[in-house]
C-alpha cells in the first residue's frame, strides 16, 4: 500500500501528510512532484495543503494545468480514492473533479483554530469508519474556504448526500456548513479541515487518524 | 502610418519582410478581460474597502466591488481567431465561472510585432 502525495511549487503541507501516512499509520508513501505522469504502484492520492504555485491568479488556477493532473485525473476517474486537503481541495474545485468553488473567508480573516464538524459519510470511502452524524473535531487554516456553489448545486449536492463534512459553528461563511464534499462514486473527497494536523496525539486530537487510514481496509 | 517594420502584408516592402517574413505578417492584437465576482457572491474584500472609504469620509458608495484587469498582446491570423482563443482563456484560465464573469475588450494594435 502506498500513497501518492502531491507535491506542487508551494505545496506546504506535504511533509504533515507523509508524517501522518509514515508515522502515525505506518504505510509507505511516495512524493509525486507536479511534473510526473507515472502513478504506477499508488492506491491512493492526497492533495495537501498550502499554497499551490503561490495561489496566483486564484487557488489552485493554476495547479489545474499540472502534468501531475492528468494522471490523477485518470487515477479518479477509475475510482482510485482522492483526497483533497484545504489547498488540494480547491485545485480538486477548480479541476472540476468537485463542483463549486473556495472564496475569500466572509470576514477575511485567515482562521487557524480547531474547528467542530458532523459527518455524514454516506458512500463517501474515506469516511466509512465514521459514524453517522458523528461529531468530531479537526482543525482549519485557511484564507480562502469560503465555499460558494448556487441554490440548485446546493440541493442537489444535499439531495446526494454529497455534503459529508459540515461545520457546526460555520467560521468563514460558507453555503450549507460545507467543510467538505465528495464525487458521487465517493472515491474523491475535498475537504478544508486538516485531518493530518490531528493524527499524532503529540500534537491534539487524533479524529483525522482513521480518515487517513481508511485506504488501508 | 506606414512604417517598414510595422506593416503587415506580403505587398508590403522594407527590410523585415526580407529578413523575418512571417513576423512581418502576422497581426497583433490586444485585450483586456475584466474579470469581476457575479454579484450574487459575496464580496468581502470590497465590503472592507467600502467602510474604510466611509472612514476616510467619502459617504453615498452603495456597491464596492473588486475585481481583476489582465492586458495581454496575441498574436493571431485574423481577428475570429484572436477572439476565440482569448474567450477560451478567460473561460477556462482567467476568471472561474462558478463565482466569477468575465468581459472582454479586444482591439488591433498598429503595428506589428518588434523584430
Amino acid at each position: 500500500m502506498t500513497v501518492g502525495i502531491v507535491v506542487f511549487p508551494g505545496s506546504n503541507c506535504d511533509r504533515d501528510v507523509r508524517w501522518a501516512l509514515e508515522g502515525c499509520l505506518h504505510l509507505s508513501t511516495r512524493f509525486l512532484w507536479h511534473e510526473e505522469r507515472d502513478l504506477g504502484g499508488i492506491d491512493a492520492v492526497v492533495l495537501p495543503g498550502g499554497f499551490s504555485y503561490g495561489d496566483y491568479l486564484r487557488c489552485g488556477a493554476i495547479a489545474r494545468f499540472a502534468p501531475v493532473l492528468e494522471a490523477v485525473r485518470d487515477f479518479a476517474d477509475g475510482g482510485g480514492p482522492v483526497l483533497g486537503i484545504c489547498n488540494g481541495f480547491q485545485v480538486l474545485t477548480e479541476m472540476g473533479l468537485l463542483p463549486g468553488a473556495l472564496t475569500r473567508n466572509q470576514k477575511l480573516h485567515f482562521l487557524c483554530e480547531p474547528a467542530p464538524l458532523e459527518v455524514r459519510p454516506g458512500t463517501c470511502q474515506w469516511l466509512k469508519s465514521y459514524g453517522e452524524g458523528e461529531a468530531i473535531n479537526l482543525p482549519i487554516a485557511h484564507g480562502e474556504g469560503r465555499y460558494q456553489c448556487d441554490a440548485d448545486q446546493l440541493q442537489q449536492l444535499e439531495g446526494e448526500g454529497r455534503v459529508v463534512l459540515r461545520y457546526g459553528q460555520n467560521p468563514n461563511g460558507s453555503v450549507g456548513d460545507v467543510a467538505g464534499l465528495t464525487n458521487p462514486a465517493g472515491n474523491v473527497l475535498g475537504l478544508m479541515p486538516h485531518p493530518e494536523r490531528a493524527c499524532d496525539p503529540a500534537t491534539g486530537g487524533t479524529d483525522g487518524l482513521r480518515l487517513l487510514a481508511s485506504v488501508l481496509a | 502610418m506606414v512604417q517598414p517594420g510595422h506593416i503587415r502584408g506580403a505587398w508590403t516592402l522594407g527590410l523585415p519582410r526580407f529578413n523575418k517574413p512571417l513576423a512581418a505578417q502576422v497581426p497583433l492584437f490586444s485585450a483586456h478581460v475584466q474579470v469581476s465576482l457575479r454579484s450574487s457572491v459575496l464580496d468581502p474584500a470590497g465590503e472592507a474597502t467600502r467602510a474604510a472609504a466611509a472612514r476616510l469620509g467619502v459617504d453615498g458608495i452603495k456597491t464596492l466591488r473588486i475585481g481583476k484587469s489582465i492586458h495581454l498582446e496575441l498574436e493571431a491570423s485574423d481577428r475570429a481567431t484572436a477572439q476565440a482563443q482569448i474567450e477560451l482563456l478567460s473561460d477556462r484560465l482567467l476568471a472561474n465561472p462558478v463565482i466569477e464573469d468575465w468581459s472582454l475588450e479586444l482591439a488591433e494594435t498598429h503595428g506589428g510585432p518588434q523584430a
